[in-house]
């Protein structure tokens, strides 16, 4: 009976195939548009380390001016002071942790004609590589003895090491940076989290760096810091004097491998927090946090007011799709009265018609679904020609989605099916009789 | 007028009809009004002038990386080579770029000390040739003179005896009598003072998203910096034929440092505001289909009840009924479909616009607005209506003696 259902489907579909377009295109617009911003949205809030995202944890102190909170709605700023961040480190309260900052250099390949150029950096101690899972293809990251020490160790993107080593195995070589040899002792394969979750503050769409150094040698200004940086206080002249000062510039993670040890963690920071504050720092009040990955994302909403009111947009712009399609699908199952009498006569009980309208509708949402699909990868073409860089590896279309924009499709147009149906299904078939 | 009855009586027949037109004039008007006015906002924010000559200006970045580098006799010849570059009105180092998106803020106070509130503004860092440079236009005061420049080291922390500030900057430090401004002192860092010497007219500051992005100053300094930027005012035309001519020349006579990012300011007005303009044009693709889709969701539901009802149409010919009267049922009924959906669309537009406000912290939306989706909504619908209206008008007044 299906397949017949479908051939009457068919016939039905091409007999009034201005009005089937129609329907067809809205429903495709409407699942069109809507994937395009759910995927746009899906993919902002994304899971960057999906297996350690619940044991990775942003560290977060107020240390901020007395007289005004660093964020509007109260929040603690998102970086961490040189003392503080340093402090915390020395500390190793925590399974793992690890203290970064964004930096810059420039790169002076060996090699008559070879051109210096900068990269952008990445200062972080030793534990950085196995807290965020770093890809190795040659090496390894450096140890926490090369942190105390302040060797001068690098780990190369695999981008950097086909630039200046031509892709071989790199490690043990050295490579001049800033004027200064660092020795590689790793090359890691392409590795960018989307959103890139570590650093937000400098763009959390950002690209991952192109090296990576050891933090220690920020102090020793082999590297010079970048990035964001923000100061309540003039912190006085020199380097030695910003990096006492209140200025907060670093992003300070730990790896907690259960509540417990979070909880262990916490009260460390409050302890810390209640100590200094007998020093006279920390005047506002106790306000520290301890965000795990997707906690963290949500806390800075990095998912753009922009996208968030473009997916209010585009469902209401489906709603407007699917009632467009249930008034014409109700105009066209009405329109076939006499025929549903016919056949009602002729002895097709009310669940066969059911049955059959139902499959219409499917097939309309069938269609309508392949065409939003083809609808939603032009827009997220469209969306990446308007945004260039800025939305870089946010307007892929997955299987998820796929599946999803059918799904919806199917489902929604069955719905609209519905009451046209049921309003087709209750045609007396004396009264179509008569009027023949 | 009897006729009103008639058609509201017939249009009651088919309920669930006229109300899914209905409902979707309603969200078509409420996407369309909001839509429009967030349009509306962006475009605004976009026109705002930036102060500068963005026709003839370009930057770059010089970074250093040589260990042996003598920076103040470095940008001394850097500079002169600029400005002496035939077809180069002027030159200068700067810290940040306006509108790029990323520069250094600081605040203002009239009164000094810690207890008091002060003033957000964005720091520029030029010396005197920066109102030449730049294109701005100086209406109070006087310029810096050469020996106002004072060199600044890289990790410096306080701040030169004079600055010439923007005339919002004067404004919201002197809400009174900007003018006055002229010859006072603000506290910076609390309460080191700097000598307001000059206004200009406008200057924005680098982050165009920013509600004080008028506020800006310009502070006397020569920068000893790894990584500083050039700004280059050109004769007007001759940009596009300078930037590579320049770029060859800096990267030439010094090896010690890199030269990169050598960028329009109509390239950085572009980058700054793609988000803006993206949305635009999402925006108005959207309302553009919305429109079409309700358009053609009234024409097909039109024809379709005209179908239904050709009998009964051939039957009010025959009857004496003239071509236009049946025309102008079919307008009078999509008239108060319309009606019943603009209502509710008006409601919708308000509710949408105060859920945008607390959520997105938008203004409120403007009362004409509304009014202008309400007439658009009303035509849309009388040209949708239109055909399938012109097609009941030909209905035979035979059709009425015949079956089916």
């Amino acid at each position: 009976m299906f397949s017949y259902y479908l051939r009457l489907a068919w016939i039905s579909i091409i007999k009034h195939w201005g009005l089937s377009l129609v329907m067809v295109t809205a429903i495709g617009l409407g699942i069109g548009a809507s994937m395009t911003t759910v995927t746009v949205n899906y993919l902002m809030s994304a899971n960057p380390i999906p297996h350690k995202s619940k044991v990775l944890y942003n560290v977060q102190l107020d240390s901020w001016d007395v007289n005004e909170p660093f964020n509007d709605d109260g929040s603690s700023p998102e970086q961490l002071t040189y003392r503080d961040a340093t402090y915390l480190m020395s500390a190793k309260k925590a399974f793992r942790q690890n203290i970064q900052a964004q930096a810059n250099s420039v790169i002076e390949p060996d090699g008559d004609g070879a051109l210096p150029f900068m990269v952008s950096a990445r200062a972080n101690s030793a534990d950085f590589f196995t807290m965020f899972d770093l890809p190795f293809i040659y090496g390894s990251g450096w140890d926490e003895s090369a942190d105390a020490n302040k060797e001068q160790v690098v780990v190369l993107s695999n981008e950097i090491n086909q630039h200046v080593f031509g892709g071989e195995n790199s490690v043990g070589k050295s490579i001049k940076i800033g004027g200064n040899y660092f020795k590689v002792v790793g090359v890691i394969d392409y590795w960018n989290p989307t959103p890139r979750f570590y650093d937000i503050s400098t763009g959390a769409f950002e690209d991952s760096e192109e090296i990576f150094v050891p933090f220690s040698l920020i102090a020793e200004e082999k590297v010079n810091r970048s990035g964001n940086t923000n100061c309540w206080k003039p912190p006085g002249d020199g380097f030695q004097a910003f990096l006492n000062s209140e200025c907060v510039w670093l992003q300070f993670w730990v790896e907690l491998p259960n509540e417990q040890a979070k909880e262990e963690y916490f009260s460390f920071l409050s302890a810390y927090v209640e100590e200094q504050k007998a020093l006279g720092r920390f005047e506002r009040p106790l306000n520290n946090r301890l965000n795990n990955v997707m906690e963290w994302l949500e806390q800075q909403q990095i998912v753009s007011d922009d996208a968030v009111m473009m997916m209010t947009m585009s469902f209401m712009f489906l709603v407007v799709c699917l009632l467009n399609t249930v008034g014409l699908l109700l105009a066209k199952f009405l329109g076939k009265a006499p025929e549903i009498g016919l056949r009602q006569a002729l002895g097709a009980s009310r669940r066969t018609l059911f049955a059959q309208y139902i499959i219409e509708s499917g097939c309309i949402g069938i269609a309508g679904g392949l065409l939003g699909l083809g609808f939603a990868w032009l827009g997220l073409q469209g969306i990446e020609v308007l945004y260039g860089d800025m939305l870089k590896g946010l307007t892929g279309l997955d299987t998820t989605m796929i599946v999803s924009a059918i799904a919806l499709a199917i489902i929604t147009s069955i719905l609209a099916g519905l009451y046209p149906t049921w309003r087709a299904c209750n045609v007396q078939p004396s009264q179509q009789l008569k009027s023949q | 007028m009897q006729e009103l009855g008639l058609i509201f009586r017939a249009l009651l027949r088919n309920k669930v009809g006229a109300l899914l037109i209905s409902l979707q004039i309603a969200l078509t008007l409420t996407i369309m009004v909001n839509a429009i006015f967030m349009m509306q906002e962006r475009s605004t924010q976009m026109q705002r002038p930036s102060g500068l000559d963005e026709a003839n200006l370009f930057h770059l970045r010089n970074t250093i990386f040589a260990q042996e580098y003598n920076q103040q006799v470095n940008l001394e010849d850097d500079l002169a080579l600029l400005r002496q570059t035939d077809g180069v009105v002027d030159a200068i180092q700067i810290n940040a770029i306006p509108i790029s998106g990323g520069g250094w803020s600081m605040g203002l106070k009239t009164e000094p000390g810690v207890d008091t509130s002060s003033t957000g503004v964005a720091v520029y860092m030029v010396d005197d040739h920066a109102i030449n440079t730049l294109g701005l236009e100086l209406i109070a005061g006087e310029n810096f003179s050469p020996t106002d420049i004072e060199w600044r080291p890289s990790g410096k922390t306080s701040w030169p005896a004079k600055t010439i500030i923007s005339q919002a900057m004067a404004q919201a430090l002197f809400p009174d009598d900007w003018q006055s401004a002229i010859g006072k002192t603000a506290y910076i860092n609390n309460n080191e003072p700097m000598q307001i010497t000059g206004i200009i007219k406008s200057l924005q500051a680098p982050w165009n998203g920013w509600d004080g992005v008028e506020r800006s100053m310009l502070v006397p300094y020569k920068m000893e910096s790894s990584g500083s930027r050039f700004m280059i005012r050109t004769e007007p035309g001759r940009r596009d034929e300078l930037m590579p001519i320049i770029e060859k020349a800096l990267s030439e006579s010094n090896k010690g440092r890199i030269i990169r990012r050598i960028t329009t300011m109509d390239e950085t007005r572009e980058r700054s505001y793609r988000g803006h303009n993206a949305v635009n044009k999402i925006l108005s693709s959207v309302i553009i289909v919305l429109t079409l889709i309700t358009g053609f969701g009234i024409v097909g539901l039109a024809m379709f009840s005209i179908n239904r009802r050709t009998k009964q149409i051939g039957t009010r010919r025959a009857l004496g009924a003239t071509q236009w009267q049946i025309m102008s049922f079919f307008m009078i009924e999509n008239l108060m479909i319309s009606s019943f959906g603009i209502i509710l669309g008006v409601a919708g537009a308000i509710g949408l616009n105060i859920w945008l406000v607390s959520t997105f912290s938008l203004s409120p939306i403007n009362i004409n607005l509304i009014l202008f989706g309400v007439v658009a909504l009303y035509i849309v619908g009388q040209i949708a209506v239109l055909y399938p209206a012109r097609k009941a008008a030909m209905i035979s007044p035979a059709t009425a003696t015949r079956t089916a």
